[in-house]
């Protein structure tokens, strides 16, 4: 591999590792603060344990979250250099707040874990909201300036230099919105599930814990309301991307050539060579009725770009459709544990059900982690789209293997620690178990 | 002015970071060299003192990176290019002293084996602090050079001089020294814990003594416009007042005054990097890249400035509300 791929999946695989800890960073504080506010309001100290328990496990992600961010942060600059020194002065502006938010979230959660004895609880659990609230703009911030990589606006290029630079208008780029309701969305429905999970597991063992219930029930909830708007912002995503991004939108679909009444590609193997997707079901008129709201509306095909400015369609089209699957999965268990609430009232003696559950557990980050490769992938040859080459931007340092290996190495040993760590927590609830209601 | 303003800030989060984040790794480095009966003890009240504020104070070194390359983009590209093995060691001491004390602090199954973590911790409280200094002085040797935004100096210049291998090891005694001092004030509760600290921030005070006087010797020949700059007029003043402040944190600490000396030991930290950023004024990286060259357009310069002032404005009182909650002792 050349020192460029390498620097490539350096930044990738750091990227994709601290991702999962940045969307537990944003969903995991909202239930803590959601489960403290419930005992805060009830008094069953069935609240008062599990929002204790779940602080735990948010200390350890947020303090993982804030390592692998650190790195990021330095391989912004390390890995491209030129990338940088160009687009510094334009989405710095998100950074330096996206700065503050970190900030703030680090503080209150120092505040919030450990102040416990020290403040009313009313004031601890507004120290939660805070980290909540932060959290979330952490997001917003740092989202709009991979939207800005996607839309860049803000500038004006005037050979070759940036002119004219207006960081408020880079940060609201046509792109902002949609990816930051989608990213936001998507750290909700990836937490609920995730932890959802968990608890789900426990229940199969233990049916009537108390502790376990009302967990499963909170974070399902938080799951449950966010996924079906969660695939309605992702139908905005794709819109938005068929109007700023004709490539990147083509190569999701997989669709080589311009033509009105586009099918609607499911799975199959895109074929560069012969410019058709091999093995596809197709859905007749379905991308011009999903894109424009009219079957016979024609669509852009890879075939109008130069073959130089494609995206490599086979990842492309392959995560899009992990995605989209992901989605319609969770969906799926989501419609169907709220059948059951609405029948039943009670989800934790559902075997079935809870199975489900279990299964749907690492859903939401794989669409995460497959929603970011269409997005980052989808770019490519684009570091700034349109307007900035990936291969022009990289580091002139050579042996770029070595940090690779190195910290292929040193994730391994994080999530290593992370996953020994959540374990003992979890098995130690377990042991520790609450009172068992007969309910 | 804009430039300036920024570059103001810039360094204020760089001492900031040094006197808080800074104290953190000296911490660690206490860890590993904890020695003794009270040994155990020592590194308890370590992590204790370190486990709430920690990521607060990180964020400093983070908020360093983001002032560095919104306000100086030119200086953080040429910076991450010819210092990319020293930044590169830099980010991996980080991660392992990271993933150490997030498996020594927060494992639930105490005593489980925790010591080769501790091991880990302290070794990468070594690593980090050493390329920070290693890096600050890097930049000031003046053999980094950059031609029309191009380093074409190669990857080995500057970080590999005994100046700036010096500088590291300053750093170290400094942050030693820091944390010593401010651990002997958390150790309030415990004297004989106290007086193991004090004996070390005395010690450490001491042996930076001599280093500090070798980095300033290789300072002549390795990084000679700084060595010019504190030939300044305002140099001997800031040197004396260093010294003051120096002294003071020694008396303080040999008649127990403990509090004093913290705020001793944190008036010698800031001027030394006060004094060292002069001397190194106007330029980020000597002699090519300066302050002015650097610097971004004056529309992100301004927008920056509001930022930062607003930020402080959040941040400065949440901080307070931090330090008092858990270095003002126990209420319930
Ligand atoms: C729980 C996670 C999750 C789920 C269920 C979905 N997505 Fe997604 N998707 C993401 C998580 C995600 C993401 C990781 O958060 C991305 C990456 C960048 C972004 O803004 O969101 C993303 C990007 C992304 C993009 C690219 C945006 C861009 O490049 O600007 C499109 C077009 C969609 N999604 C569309 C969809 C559709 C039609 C879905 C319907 C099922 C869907 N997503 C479900
Ligand atoms: C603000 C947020 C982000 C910024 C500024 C950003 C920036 C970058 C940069 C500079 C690159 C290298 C150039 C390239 O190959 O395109 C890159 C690549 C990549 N990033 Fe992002 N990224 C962001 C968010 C993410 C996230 C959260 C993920 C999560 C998984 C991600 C996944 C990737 C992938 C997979 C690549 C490699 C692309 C390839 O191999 O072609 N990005 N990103
Ligand atoms: C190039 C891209 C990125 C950089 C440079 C970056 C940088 C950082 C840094 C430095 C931290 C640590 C803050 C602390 O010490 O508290 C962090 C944490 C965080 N990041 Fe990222 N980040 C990037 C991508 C993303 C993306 C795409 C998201 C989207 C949701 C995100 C959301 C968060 C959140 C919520 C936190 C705080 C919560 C936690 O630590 O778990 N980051 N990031």
């Amino acid at each position: 591999m050349s020192d460029f791929l390498f620097a490539r999946s350096l930044m990738a695989m750091s990227l994709a590792f601290h991702i999962v800890f940045a969307a537990l960073g944003i969903g995991m504080p909202l239930l803590m603060v959601l489960a403290e506010g419930a005992w805060l309001r009830t008094r069953q100290p069935v609240y008062l344990e599990l929002s204790q328990r779940w602080a735990n496990g948010t200390a350890i992600l947020f303090a993982v979250g804030a390592v692998t961010g650190t790195v990021l942060s330095f391989e912004l600059g390390l890995l491209w250099p030129g990338f940088m020194a160009q687009a510094g002065p334009i989405i710095g502006m998100p950074f330096s707040l996206e700065g503050f938010a970190f900030f703030t979230e680090a503080i209150f959660i120092g505040v919030y874990l450990y102040g416990r004895n020290r403040l009313s609880p009313l004031l601890h659990w507004l120290a939660g909201v805070v980290v909540a609230v932060s959290g979330i703009f952490s997001g917003i911030f740092v989202v709009t300036a991979n939207a800005w990589m996607n839309a860049p606006a803000g500038f004006i290029l005037l050979d070759g230099r940036f002119t004219a630079i207006d960081p408020i208008a880079a940060m609201l780029n046509p792109a902002s919105l949609h990816e930051v309701l989608h990213m936001i969305l998507a750290s909700f429905v990836a937490t609920g599930f995730a932890v959802a999970a968990v608890h789900a597991f426990f229940l199969r063992r233990n049916p009537t814990s108390l502790f376990h219930g009302r967990a499963l029930g909170l974070a399902l909830a938080m799951a449950c309301i966010s996924i079906p708007l969660q695939i309605a912002s992702g139908d905005l995503s794709a819109r938005a991307v068929g109007r700023l991004q004709p490539a990147k939108l083509a190569a999701m679909e997989a669709h080589y050539r311009t033509q009105a009444g586009a099918p609607l590609l499911l799975g199959g193997i895109p074929n560069d060579a012969t410019r058709t997707t091999d093995y596809a079901l197709r859905i007749p008129g379905g991308l011009s009725l999903l894109l424009n709201g009219r079957p016979d509306s024609t669509v852009i095909g890879l075939e109008e770009f130069p073959r130089s400015d494609w995206p490599n369609v086979r990842i492309v089209h392959g995560a899009f459709d992990l995605m989209v699957l992901s989605g319609f999965a969770m969906l799926t268990v989501a419609g169907w544990s709220g059948w059951i609430w609405w029948r039943r009232r009670r989800l934790a003696d559902h075997p079935s059900l809870l199975r489900a559950v279990v299964i749907a557990g690492p859903l939401g980050f794989v669409a995460i982690e497959a929603g970011w490769v269409v997005t980052e992938v989808g770019r490519q040859p684009w570091i700034i789209y349109n307007v900035m080459r990936t291969a022009d931007a990289v580091t002139p340092m050579p042996g770029i293997a070595v940090p690779f290996v190195a910290f292929t190495v040193l994730y391994v040993v994080l999530a290593f620690v992370v996953v020994t760590l959540l374990r003992r927590q979890f098995l130690e609830t377990d042991a520790s178990n609450t009172p068992s209601s007969p309910a | 002015m804009l430039p300036q303003v920024v570059a103001v800030s810039l360094l204020l989060s760089l001492i900031l970071y040094a006197l808080m984040g800074g104290a953190d790794f000296g911490g660690g480095m206490w860890d590993l060299l904890a020695v003794g009966p009270r040994a155990a003890r020592q590194r308890e009240l370590i992590s204790k003192a370190i486990a709430p504020i920690w990521e607060a104070n990180h964020v400093w070194l983070i908020l360093a990176v983001v002032v560095l390359f919104t306000g100086f983009p030119a200086g953080f590209a040429a910076m991450m290019t010819a210092l990319f093995i020293p930044v590169m060691l830099m980010v991996i001491g980080i991660v392992l002293r990271g993933s150490a004390f997030i498996f020594r602090n927060y494992d639930s199954r105490a005593g489980a084996g925790p010591h080769r973590w501790g091991t880990a911790f302290g070794m990468a409280s070594f690593l980090t602090p050493f390329f920070q200094g290693v890096i600050l002085g890097a930049m000031a040797t003046g053999r980094i050079r950059v031609a029309d935004s191009h380093v074409t100096t190669g990857y080995l210049a500057g970080w590999l001089t005994p100046f700036a291998l010096a500088c590291g090891a300053f750093a170290l005694g400094l942050f030693a020294f820091l944390a010593a001092t401010y651990l002997t004030l958390d150790a309030k509760e415990q004297p004989e814990l106290q007086d193991d600290f004090r004996r070390r921030a005395i010690g450490s005070g001491l042996a930076l003594g001599p280093v500090a006087g070798v980095v300033f010797l290789t300072a002549r020949q390795g990084a000679p416009l700084l060595f010019q700059g504190l030939t300044n007029w305002w140099a001997p003043w800031l040197l004396g007042a260093t010294s003051l402040c120096a002294v003071g944190a020694f008396g303080a600490l040999w008649w127990r005054r403990f509090a004093v000396a913290r705020v001793a030991a944190v008036g010698q930290v800031t001027l030394i990097l006060a004094g060292w950023s002069l001397a190194q004024y106007p330029n980020l990286i000597t002699p090519d890249v300066t302050v002015a060259s650097a610097a971004a357009p004056d529309a992100t310069l301004r927008l920056l400035v509001v930022a930062l002032a607003a930020g402080a404005v959040i941040l400065l009182p949440s901080l307070f509300f931090l330090f008092r909650l858990f270095k003002g002792g126990e209420r319930r």
